[in-house]
């Protein structure tokens, strides 16, 4: 029940933040601050008791929720999950953190929007019933929704409506996948079931499943985002509080990321395979299509959006080439764009809260009055574009290296991308903080520092110890994960003896 | 072994310790911490090539952590010190540990000193990852490491947008060359399973890749990289902008050590480049064709710093055609004394303009060497050196590649002849400097302020000390560079002959031309000449003009052309519709009971037309 547990502290701490802070005002970022703290500690503890999460698949809540269709509360975790939910929870902390001026309106109410959509972005992470999946799916993107439209920029109300057709039309897609799905089954089996293992032993026709893969695939590709679904992004990030910017590119992308990897993946692995041409050509238009819009704006969040885009076409691309190495590189580029697109919000929040805008072409030469935060930039800047030692270099590296066997051509045009993120990061930082003295700013308080030493100091950690995250990726496998998976190596791979026939299937 | 280990990171200490304590730091603390970690570090590669390193042979070896697993194979954080990387360290080191003191006198009443001083010292901890590294990820860490601190100290006076700029632009040239070295990476590693140096150099299967032209391929990409990073055709447009930077900058990265990681790549991986001699032939062209260019655009500037940036463009040409015609010791054998005789006249120089209240144009200088006889001399030292004067080190260098040149397979006369054009131009421009910073008449309005800083003049001595008698460190490469037996019986005999003498040569060419004489010229008459070659020549050949033209216009076009996102159009073009349709529909809803019955009406009668054109028979 632990994850359970961690969902209700989130979810009780956002209402409790809510009502009280009506009482006592202030009180709420301290409500929301104790509960993401004391479930980031429930959540390490139980890791520490129970490695076993680490090698295998493990159920934790199995309860009948609407019996008549076979629904489950059905929860589990694994390696995946485990990272990406204590990612969630890293970055919630930052959220409370940043909002801790910024939010004058309203507090309470925000709060409980905050703490209510990281509650639902850990259920994602942990949903093995493909309606509860769906359930948490909504639960996450209803309060998101609420933050840009309530305590955004100027545009707030536009962007809000954006984001929210978008994922709408989306899921809804996905909707008709899951349900499509579960038919198939009732067909088969003559039970109802929304169960992932029970779903995924399921065989279909190839048509069929192909078509189920597009409608779970267009779903997680408008959320990773990736060309052409990408256009709510730029609007949404630029327009929400600078906590939802940060939950957005931090962790709210990376539910598509997972989705793609558990749902697409794992359950559609022969029509994935199918797939895969077309998906690893969008990944790369989305690298290069997000560097060179990234390059030509002049606002600063939108930039930093754009490169969102260009990233996490780096994940899309690692994870369709199938590739161990790239599978690897591919879950460090999500650990790697979680932390340093959430620090490069966080720095836009902290530059808007001193100068009031964003506009890159007003700024200059901020260096010579806070040069703890130039280096701080210049530190996220480096880390987007790259640069070894941090975790996105490593994470880039093995995504190109690995899927180099598969796609050299594509990967050849992907690392153009590199010369890109240079670019526009160079831009960046040169636009702000070098150049004539434009204006004098305060330099980071005490609060602001730690929250970028913490994200930057994360952010060499991995990049020097990647083997932490990646040591739980080793032997680990289970029945459906993507390297392992049996469907891939009993269907296709044994009949196929060597990588250079798989190579020749793919293209 | 512990030393091993511990000797790139005492300036990244060092590092961490200004930063942190940045302003808090007196000018003698910072320059203590700074100066001693890099003297720490020059310390401990002293003691490692006395005791260890005794034959060609010997191999020290420190895996600090694993980095990541790549496949099969591991990436280490692992270092290794061979004789190549002997003398790699002992440069990056020891010239490093002489500029970062004169740095310090130079730097002093800079506000932002202990900046400077710490983005020196993290630039020699990642040079010195560079050239240890045991394998080509760390190698890279380092290459970009380096390229990092270089767009830092180029622009370290920040607030002067022409400083940004070459700044950005020395950072975006640099990596469309390490994007580069990134796919040939890539390559290698799909090809031979690992990225150990080691293990690539031992692969049996290695000579396969000649067979099946990746080794072709890998092969280009790397020089593509080495291009890049040592400022060669044709991504050498940034060096000669990066002199923006402050002068010890100047030595240390655009002339000592960063621009060599190039050489020191195709040194590396000799193996490899000797399985295609196609490309050892391009990297003996580009050499050739870099070497004579950048000398040919040395000869008209004005800037003494311009001067000298084209002077190193040109002398790693030299190296450049070493490598592509086999010689690699002499390569790297030019490398070494390239920085001690380059790190001279920059700091020369460097000293040089801050005596004239930083003016670097030689047109207002002229007869220093009366003003300023020490530095003067001290920058003799350095000229002759890269004339290569016999005597000095860089004779003893030069000449070992050109005498290569003739017979080498990858090479030939044509290669041959180009090097001894390079070398009269040499002396032509260096010269042409000589006679316009030193003699004639003072042109400048400055007062001239003699540096006395012993921290300033110390390196100095040290350098050209090492400019006139380091030719005379044998390096003993053998154990690495597999040195083919050249048949050199073909060569005529007044080869040597030529290839000495083309130095004076260039003296007496550059006597004629350039010299103030006295009586005849006035102070008056030395003014810049501003005809339109001079100043092509001066603008690097135009290559600067051909690339905005080629790619940054067309580039910066392409982005403001679609800033608005076109896909974003699309989506808006559907919210359109449905809005106008929306309001179209509405304006059905008018609540006018006529209007409703009227509609009524003809919907019954369209209805009816349509059943009755669908049943002809029956009416009929």
């Amino acid at each position: 029940m632990i994850l359970t547990q961690i969902i209700l502290v989130l979810f009780i701490g956002g209402f409790l933040a809510w009502r009280i802070e009506l009482q006592r005002p202030q009180s709420a970022r301290w409500i929301s601050l104790i509960a993401i703290v004391f479930s980031f500690v429930l959540l390490i503890s139980f890791a520490n008791d129970n490695h076993e999460i680490f090698y295998q698949y493990v159920q934790i809540s199995q309860l009948p929720w609407i019996t008549k269709f076979g629904i489950h509360y059905a929860m589990g975790i694994d390696s995946l999950s485990f990272i990406l939910i204590a990612l969630t929870l890293f970055l919630g902390l930052v959220c409370v953190l940043v909002s801790w001026q910024e939010i004058t309106e309203n507090i309470g109410f925000y709060y409980f929007n905050l703490m209510a959509s990281i509650a639902g972005i850990v259920g994602v992470f942990c949903a093995t019933d493909l309606f509860l999946f769906f359930f948490f799916w909504e639960v996450m993107l209803l309060p998101m929704t609420a933050l840009i439209a309530i305590w955004g920029h100027e545009h707030r109300h536009y962007a809000a409506i954006k984001f929210f057709i978008f994922t709408q039309v989306s899921s809804l897609l996905m909707l008709f996948a899951i349900i499509a799905l579960a038919l198939i089954n009732l067909q088969h089996t003559g039970v109802w079931s929304f169960d992932y293992f029970v779903l995924q032993k399921l065989s279909i026709d190839s048509q069929t499943e192909y078509y189920l893969m597009l409608g779970f695939f267009i779903a997680f590709a408008v959320k990773l985002p990736s060309f052409p679904f990408h256009t709510w992004l730029p609007d949404a990030h630029t327009q929400a509080p600078t906590a939802g910017s940060v939950l957005l590119a931090g962790v709210l992308l990376k539910t598509g990321a997972y989705g793609l990897i558990r749902f697409v993946l794992g359950l559609f692995p022969e029509a994935s395979l199918e797939f895969a041409n077309i998906a690893v050509w969008l990944a790369v238009i989305s690298i290069l299509y997000g560097a060179k819009l990234a390059f030509a704006q002049t606002d600063f969040k939108r930039l930093v959006a754009y490169s969102s885009i260009s990233h996490m076409g780096f994940v899309m691309l690692a994870l369709f080439s199938f590739e161990q190495v790239a599978y690897h590189g591919a879950l460090l580029v999500i650990v790697a764009h979680g932390l340093s697109s959430a620090a490069l919000f966080t720095m836009a929040g902290m530059m808007y809260s001193r100068l009031h805008s964003r506009d890159l072409s007003t700024m200059g030469g901020l260096f010579s009055s806070a040069p703890r935060m130039g280096g701080m930039l210049l530190a996220f800047v480096a880390a987007a574009f790259g640069l070894p030692g941090l975790v996105n270099f490593v994470g880039e590296f093995l995504s190109l290296t690995g899927a180099f066997k598969v796609y050299p051509l594509q990967v050849i045009l992907a690392a153009i991308g590199l010369i890109g993120s240079a670019i526009y990061g160079m831009y960046l930082f040169q636009q702000s903080f070098q150049g004539k003295v434009q204006h004098q700013i305060i330099d980071l308080d005490t609060r602001e520092l730690f929250i970028c030493s913490s994200l930057l100091l994360l952010l060499l950690l991995f990049g020097l110890f990647p083997e932490l995250i990646l040591n739980h990726f080793q032997e680990y496998s289970m029945s459906y994960d993507l390297i392992s998976n049996d469907v891939i190596s009993h269907d296709l791979l044994n009949s196929l003896s060597t990588s250079q026939t798989y190579v020749e299937l793919l293209s | 072994m512990q030393v091993l280990a511990y000797l790139p990171f005492y300036p990244l200490i060092s590092f961490l310790l200004l930063i942190l304590l940045s302003k808090r730091l007196t000018w003698l603390q910072a320059s203590i911490i700074s100066v001693g970690s890099v003297a720490l570090s020059a310390l401990s590669a002293g003691y490692l090539i006395h005791t260890f390193m005794l034959t060609p042979e010997s191999i020290v070896e420190a895996h600090l952590w694993q980095w990541f697993k790549l496949g099969d194979s591991d990436v280490n954080f692992a270092l290794r010190l061979d004789s190549l990387s002997a003398v790699m360290i002992s440069v990056v080191s020891g010239v490093g540990f002489l500029i970062h003191a004169f740095a310090a006198a130079y730097m002093k009443d800079d506000e932002n000193f202990s900046r400077f001083m710490s983005y020196m010292n993290l630039f020699i901890t990642a040079m010195l990852l560079l050239v240890l590294a045991d394998n080509l990820v760390l190698l890279y860490l380092g290459w970009e490491g380096v390229g990092l601190c270089s767009f830092l100290l180029i622009g370290f006076w920040y607030q002067k947008p022409e400083n940004a700029m070459a700044a950005k632009k020395a950072f975006i040239v640099t990596r469309v060359g390490d994007t580069f070295l990134a796919i040939g990476l890539f390559l290698l590693f799909r090809e031979v399973g690992s990225l150990t140096i080691t293990d690539i150099m031992s692969n049996p299967d290695l000579s396969t890749l000649a067979n099946n032209d990746m080794a072709f391929w890998i092969c280009l990409l790397f020089v593509g990289g080495a291009v890049g990073k040592s400022a060669q055709l044709p991504l050498q447009t940034w060096l000669p902008d990066a002199m923006a930077g402050p002068t010890p900058v100047s030595a240390l990265i655009h002339a000592a050590t960063m621009v060599t990681a190039g050489v020191y790549l195709i040194a590396r991986m000799n193996n490899l480049f000797l399985l295609t001699p196609q490309v050892m032939t391009i990297v003996a062209t580009i050499g050739a064709l870099t070497l004579l260019l950048a000398g040919i655009a040395a000869l008209a500037q004005s800037d003494i710093k311009r001067v000298l940036a084209y002077s190193t463009m040109s002398q790693i040409g030299y190296m450049m055609l070493a490598l592509g015609a086999g010689a690699f010791s002499a390569g790297v054998m030019h490398l070494m004394t390239h920085a001690f005789f380059k790190a001279l006249l920059f700091l020369t120089a460097g000293a040089i303009i801050l005596a004239l209240h930083h003016q670097q144009n030689m047109f207002k200088m002229g007869g220093l060497i009366k003003k300023l006889p020490m530095i003067s001399s001290l920058f003799f030292i350095g000229v002759a050196a890269l004339i290569a004067l016999p005597g000095t080190s860089g004779f003893v260098s030069k000449e070992a590649i050109i005498a290569e040149l003739y017979s080498s397979s990858t090479a030939g006369p044509m290669f041959w002849w180009a090097a001894i054009i390079g070398a009269l131009i040499t002396s032509i421009y260096s010269l042409r400097m000589i006679f316009l910073t030193f003699f004639g008449q003072y042109r400048g309005t400055a007062s001239i302020e003699k540096p006395n800083s012993y921290l300033l003049i110390m390196p100095l001595f040290l350098l050209a000390v090492l400019a006139l008698v380091g030719g005379l460190i044998a390096l003993d490469l053998s154990a690495l560079f597999i040195s083919e037996d050249i048949d050199k019986s073909a060569e005529p005999n007044w080869l040597h002959t030529v290839a000495i003498a083309t130095p004076f040569v260039g003296i007496v060419i550059a006597y004629l031309f350039y010299f103030p004489h006295s009586g005849k010229n006035s102070a008056n008459n030395i003014t810049e000449n501003h005809s339109k070659l001079t100043l092509f020549m001066q603008n690097g050949l135009g290559f600067n003009g051909l690339y905005s033209w080629l790619l940054v216009k067309p580039f910066v076009f392409i982005s403001k052309v679609n800033k608005n996102d076109v896909i974003d159009q699309f989506i808006k073009a559907i919210s359109w519709n449905v809005v106008a349709w929306h309001e179209v529909l509405k304006a059905t809803q008018s609540a006018n009971l006529r209007w409703y019955l009227a509609m009524l009406g003809l919907g019954v009668i369209i209805l009816l037309a349509v059943l009755l054109g669908q049943m002809p028979g029956e009416l009929a």
